[in-house]
């Protein structure tokens, strides 16, 4: 909750020394609750007026950060419940559980097949999940195998002394030590805090997770995250929706203001599709890492879809790298088409060339990422933009000569065959659905 | 000291509608809290599921929807068989053939095909066009006359033809009207207007505001859903208190994750397991963002997304 500029200038020493650079400490106060200044520029706050206002003053939702390297990600630092209010911040991340009595090393080769490349964003699972299965020796062996992959790892482990031993092994990395419940907490505590980890909790219910966590936070620990998963799919909705509405809401309860860890390998083991439709419900609500039986094509593709759409800044347009994109075996003699780097008319568009089954090259110049018209009547789409492109990019590597132009900006015809001496224009459809009629009739006609 | 959170339940709440006749009509909407938010308060109708078929037949689906209807040799049997699929409460049937620009049947044909799956089944029927603004707003205005009686939902009137359609749907006949709208929530709002204002009561209404497979733009889809549950619940905005119905089928089975072969993807895998995978994410996430009904086609996506359902609620 956000302090009044009076109730900051309350806790000043009201002396007007200006050693924090505001002439009075009044105008430091006000400028302190703009968020413009931070508290600590005054040298004579007290103790408690500093921990009250860092306490007021902090964001209701922690960011937490796990791993290290390459592989160090943030969970949680959320401030929306929907992503239209403002943006979601910090993406769900997905983990492939293992355990001690598998093949760690050929499951986790397995799942990291899956690793490419969309819309200029790495996809795969970031963390491996190693569940305890009661024997020690043999879970800290798991870990060792598991561990210099590139993957966040997560201990899912209660047993104290075990979980000490994998600590050992991996702690370098900053895995998550998924450990801590009402049972043993405070040894739990203990042990994340001098391996200096990140500790998860969980409970039986709502209630005892709550509960020990405020017992934590009790202890000085608050590098945290929360293991949500409950008995049943409904209790684990139930759970993650309400720590994350209690963390947003007006007034903050602080104590749910952590990442959430959801486990569908134990509440949908073995059921791949059933994974796949719970974890598409987590990616929307309030899931910060999902843990899956693993990962393939069947699983990544909706998933990382899904959490690439729905994590994109509202008020920022999801780009395609400007270039040449050879559909459908496309080479250099094939027929040349031209859109916006809009990702969605890039995805429409070339999901619709790759219907026609026709050979082509979609060329893409950059646009600022916006739609074909928004882009036209921003100057960004011109028959400048166009040609230019064409001439720099298109005409060293390709020999075609025909190019097709967005039938929303048939406008630019003439012009474009004023620019580019020697190619043909031609104008598609208003629609991409309509492209795969209109190719095959072109080619029937003989035209390409 | 337990968890103390606040109750999200609101005073407002989605118009209930009824589709259907008989024991096996349904009830879609009538909640007062969001998407399975059952802590809040008791959801009393669950979201409903519908399998999609068209009256061409089964000659392009994919295998397992094949093998489930094999036998099927009638589009009558296909759509008794689709009735009865495992975690299925409805059938929806696309004209698909009606499409100028692909089998273009006459309207005699595709009003033939309305009428032998409305005799061959019991459960509530969907009726969609082929989505050429100007052939549907023929076959669905028909479509409306030959299943008479039968309360379906006629998908969908459009800002285009609603005139035709709603009044043919919910005036004349007295079905079920599908207003659909492109993701935006204004417009969605601004079609329920016209559409009550041509007099088809609000509860004769529901939406298709729209939707995309997840990764092609899906945020907007997100989005406008989320808002219109914000807008009706927390505003008691009467005018998008509709209940939502959505496509699913045709969006997930249409991009590339589904229709690329193994051939040409080989380090993808099984064709037929990634049209499922894109299937259920999407319906999933389209449920979990407030659609009181989704459209489906292969078993497989039905039986799961009937599951996680029934595990939610």
């Amino acid at each position: 909750m956000a302090l009044k500029g009076l109730d900051i200038f309350k806790m000043t020493p009201k002396t007007n020394c200006k050693e924090c650079g505001s002439p009075t400490c009044m105008a430091f106060a006000m400028k302190v609750a703009q968020g413009a200044v931070d508290i600590s520029k005054c040298p004579h706050m007290s103790e408690d007026a500093l921990a009250t206002l860092s306490e007021a003053t902090a964001p209701p939702m922690k960011t937490i950060k796990v791993g290290t390297g390459d592989a160090e990600y943030s969970l949680g630092g959320e401030t929306v419940l929907a992503r239209h209010e403002k943006t979601f911040v910090s993406k769900t991340r997905f983990a492939v559980n293992v355990t001690p009595d598998m093949d760690v090393e050929a499951a986790l080769a397995e799942s990291s097949k899956v690793d490419y490349d969309r819309i200029g964003e790495r996809m795969h699972a970031e963390m491996v999940y190693v569940e305890y299965t009661g024997d020690a020796a043999a879970y800290t062996e798991a870990v060792k195998k598991a561990s210099g992959k590139g993957k966040v790892l997560i201990l899912g482990c209660k047993d104290v002394e075990a979980a000490k031993a994998a600590l050992e092994v991996c702690k370098a990395e900053k895995p998550i030590l998924n450990g801590a419940d009402a049972s043993n907490y405070a040894e739990m505590v203990e042990v994340a805090k001098a391996a200096d980890v990140v500790l998860g909790v969980s409970g039986a219910s709502l209630d005892e997770l709550y509960d020990t966590t405020a017992a934590i936070e009790k202890l000085g620990y608050k590098n945290l995250v929360l293991d949500t998963t409950g008995a049943t799919v409904k209790e684990t909705f139930a759970n993650t929706v309400q720590i994350r509405r209690a963390c947003l809401a007006k007034n903050p309860d602080r104590t749910c203001g952590y990442p959430s860890i959801v486990n569908l390998s134990k509440l949908a083991a073995g059921d791949e599709n059933m994974q796949i439709a719970l974890a598409s419900v987590f990616v929307l609500k309030y899931g910060s890492i999902v843990v899956l039986d693993k990962m393939d094509y069947a699983t990544a593709l909706p998933l990382f879809g899904l959490r690439q759409n729905v994590f994109t800044d509202p008020q920022k347009p999801m780009k395609v790298e400007p270039g040449i994109y050879p559909i459908n075996g496309g080479d250099e003699n094939s027929l040349v088409l031209t859109t916006v780097d809009f990702a969605l008319t890039y995805f429409v568009v070339s999901g619709e060339l790759e219907r026609s089954g026709m050979p082509c090259n979609l060329v893409i110049s950059d646009a600022g990422g916006l739609s074909v018209l928004t882009a036209w009547a921003a100057g960004k789409l011109s028959s400048t933009s166009i040609a230019t492109f064409i001439q720099e990019n298109v005409e060293p590597k390709i020999k075609c000569r025909k190019l097709v132009i967005p039938g929303k900006v048939a406008v630019l015809k003439g012009d474009l065959e004023a620019k580019l001496p020697g190619w043909q224009i031609i104008v598609a459809p208003n629609e991409a659905v309509q492209l795969v009629k209109f190719l095959k009739d072109l080619k029937a006609n003989g035209e390409i | 000291m337990p968890f103390n959170g606040k109750s999200g339940k609101f005073n407002a709440s989605i118009n209930t509608v009824e589709v259907g006749c008989g024991e096996k009509a349904m009830k879609i909407g009538g909640e007062n809290v969001f998407p399975f938010y059952t802590f809040d308060a008791p959801i009393e109708n669950a979201p409903k599921i519908g399998v999609m078929i068209t009256d061409l037949g089964l000659e392009n689906e994919p295998a397992g929807v094949k093998a489930y209807y094999e036998g099927c040799t009638t589009l009558g049997e296909i759509a008794k068989k689709a009735a009865e699929m495992p975690g299925a409460d409805f059938v929806c049937l696309k004209l698909e053939g009606g499409d100028p620009n692909g089998a273009n049947k006459s309207t005699e044909e595709c009003m033939a095909a309305v009428k032998e799956v409305v005799d061959a089944i019991d459960v509530p029927l969907v009726i969609s066009g082929c989505k050429n603004v100007a052939r549907d707003t023929e076959l669905l205005q028909k479509a409306a006359e030959v299943a008479q009686g039968k309360n379906v939902i006629i998908l969908a009137a459009r800002e285009e033809d609603y005139k035709t359609v709603a009044a043919a749907a919910g005036l004349a006949y007295n079905q079920k009207v599908g207003a659909e709208s492109a993701d935006d929530i204004n417009l969605a709002k601004q079609l329920n207007v016209l559409i009550s204002q041509l007099g088809v009561a609000p509860a004769n209404i529901v939406m298709d505001v729209g939707t995309a497979a997840v990764g092609y733009g899906f945020e907007y889809v997100v989005s406008t859903m989320d808002r219109v549950k914000a807008a009706a619940l927390g505003q008691n905005d009467t005018q998008l208190q509709m209940p939502m119905i959505t496509p699913v089928a045709d969006e997930a089975w249409n991009v590339k994750e589904a229709m690329a072969t193994e051939e040409d993807m080989p380090e993808w895998g099984p064709q037929e397991d990634r049209g499922i995978g894109m299937e259920v994410s999407t319906a999933a996430s389209v449920l979990a963002c407030g659609a009181n009904a989704v459209i489906l086609k292969h078993p497989a996506s039905v039986a799961t997304i009937s599951k996680m359902i029934n595990e939610l609620m």
